[in-house]
């Protein structure tokens, strides 16, 4: 009987010939994160654990990201806890601000999430890398204690089901219209405790950087992870990347899935999730009139530079709506220096927004623009619960780059092909 | 926590997806460690009441994908710290089920529906069943893998690496 990626990647990590899904298994960790919400409390767990050392300090990546500069006293001492154990573990990935880039852009760029490879991350958005071929989970940060103690976690073998777009993507389209599309259609817990396997011709054709964002909300589904074949554009992203010798896996034609299904985005519009599920998802045409105060556009989901490019190309020679706070969060520092080079820092200034060092920031409600009661913020960020980015009586739109730079401009939820023309 | 303990209390019942930051909001999270503290804000922006009017053994009772969301522990460890003894759901978002089990909260997956607030419940984790007591019914505890259930009995995942030194599956 043929097996899928993870069921592949999952048995190599178990020492196994193969796995089934359902069933329980030991497996090797080949990277174990957490950022500086969660690592404190693995921290604790680790020591109570009666754990001393770290299974390996080439193989742990502490990430302060999620309120770093850090905001507030708490969060100092937080950032300090961090850096005290990384130290005192020698760890080699440890993130100093200045370096620091938001964990999910942080770690592809730097080389140390490869195909083939079982990352768990004390968040779970972890899920991200699946984009490179890879299994990775979100856990929570015992797990996590236990994954940096032992270098091994225990996993039940999910069910896989398989996605498939057909068609060719229009002008503004995007991973995260493909996400969004899918999340409405499936819902909230769509695939719950399985494995998203994208494939098909418009994901042939989507770049890495929308294939990160599709992984990244496979847990808004509900996923346990979300996974991608490598090919070419994999291999040629991790060309300079990788800092290890990795193993592509692919399905066997025979391959059993629980769940497939097609969907057809040839004629797909910009997508946007109102209020408060990622599940309630409306093309852009049926949007209505939505006045907006805030635009986010960045995070761990679109902090991509091809999402600032996105934003960049509909922002220059343009103004933001005097009743709008823009704020851009790039993922990485060394984006923001692309951002330099390319001359977009200079058009997101002039057009009246303000780029963030990168950070977690507001997608959290945690600080570098909280809403108020009242307000509306279009993010291209990957939750929008209830208090999800500040007041409870706030209200959170998620879409893609694009929706989100020309609504800048207009004021309103927008459709892109308003402000650009086509 | 004795694998034999049958738990009583009454429900409080909660819907569909409920997702991790309506169990506690994003603002107090990351404010304080002490989960006692943290606790008197579990489920306020979807329950303003449900701290004040909770007991100590109660359960929250609820539909699907509870606990969807982030992936932080703060989640079940407030739910356990103010006093509920068993979240009750048809279905679980996967890491909130590891996280409580892991937190020695018992997460347990069965047929919510009939279940009303303010039933009176007693829940057999050893013999796998829920019985409703104020209408009489019974329901099915879907059962636990072994190592969840050892995880659970020694009331958490950190007591049970430390006796241990590994997992045992």
């Amino acid at each position: 009987m043929g097996k899928t990626i993870t069921e592949k990647i999952l048995a190599w990590h178990a020492g196994r010939d193969e796995v089934r899904p359902g069933e329980l298994l030991g497996a090797r960790v080949d990277l174990a994160l957490a950022n500086d919400i969660t690592a404190p409390l693995a921290i604790e767990a680790f020591r109570a654990m009666g754990a001393e050392r770290v299974f390996d300090p080439s193989r742990v990546a502490l990430v302060p990201d999620h309120f770093a500069p850090a905001r507030d006293i708490p969060a100092a001492e937080n950032c300090a806890l961090i850096r005290d154990f990384a130290r005192q573990q020698g760890l080699e990935h440890y993130y100093e601000v200045g370096r620091v880039g938001i964990e999910h852009v942080l770690l592809p760029e730097e080389g140390l999430v490869l195909p083939g490879e079982l990352i768990v991350g004390a968040d779970s958005h972890t899920c991200t890398y699946g984009a490179l071929g890879a299994f990775s989970t979100g856990m929570g940060s015992t797990d996590l204690a236990m994954a940096m103690a032992l270098g091994e976690v225990w996993l039940r073998v999910p069910e896989s089901m398989r996605l498939r777009y057909e068609g060719e993507l229009k002008p503004w389209i995007g991973g995260k219209d493909l996400i969004l599309h899918t999340i409405g259609s499936i819902g909230v817990d769509g695939a719950r405790y399985r494995a998203m396997e994208f494939c098909g011709p418009a994901i042939d054709a989507l770049s890495m950087e929308g294939r990160f964002t599709m992984a990244n909300m496979a847990v808004e589904a509900g996923a346990k992870n979300g996974i991608f074949a490598v090919d070419a554009k994999t291999r040629a992203w991790l060309e300079k990347r990788a800092r290890r010798d990795y193993r592509a896996f692919e399905s066997d034609p025979d391959a059993v899935y629980e769940e497939e299904i097609t969907f057809d985005v040839g004629a797909l519009e910009p997508q946007v999730a109102f209020p408060h599920l990622p599940s309630n998802v409306r093309p852009i045409s049926q949007a209505g009139e939505v006045k907006i105060d805030q635009v986010v556009i960045g995070s761990c989901t679109n902090g991509w530079l091809e999402d600032m490019e996105t934003a960049a190309g509909i922002l220059e020679g343009r103004e933001v709506h005097p009743h709008v706070r823009t704020i851009i969060f790039p993922g990485t520092p060394r984006i923001k220096l692309e951002m330099i080079r390319r001359g977009w820092m200079e058009t997101f200034i002039r057009a009246g927004a303000v780029v963030s060092t990168p950070t977690c920031g507001p997608c959290l409600g945690g600080h570098m623009g909280v809403i108020a009661a009242g307000e509306r913020a279009v993010s291209t960020t990957n939750r929008n619960f209830v208090g999800r980015m500040g007041h409870k009586e706030g209200e959170v739109y998620l879409a893609g780059p694009a929706v989100a730079a020309a609504s800048a401009v207009t004021g309103r939820l927008t459709d892109p092909r308003e402000v650009m023309g086509g | 926590m004795d694998r034999d303990m049958i738990l009583r209390g009454k429900a409080h019942v909660f819907g569909d997806d409920v997702n991790t930051d309506y169990i506690i909001s994003g603002k107090y999270k990351f404010k304080t460690l002490d989960m006692d503290e943290l606790a008197c804000h579990c489920m306020e922006d979807i329950d303003p009441d449900f701290y004040a009017r909770v007991q100590p053994g109660d359960f929250i009772v609820a539909g699907g994908n509870f606990g969807c969301g982030s992936s932080r522990e703060q989640a079940p460890l407030v739910i356990k710290h103010a006093g509920v003894s068993a979240v009750l759901a048809r279905s679980f978002a996967r890491i909130f089920f590891r996280n409580a089990i892991n937190k020695g909260l018992p997460a347990v997956e069965c047929d919510t529906a009939g279940i009303e607030a303010g039933d009176e419940l007693e829940v057999d984790l050893g013999a796998g069943r829920v019985r409703n007591l104020t209408r009489g019914s019974e329901a099915e505890i879907t059962p636990l893998p072994a190592v969840m259930m050892d995880i659970l009995a020694e009331g958490g995942l950190t007591a049970y690496l430390r006796k241990h030194g590994g997992f045992e599956l």
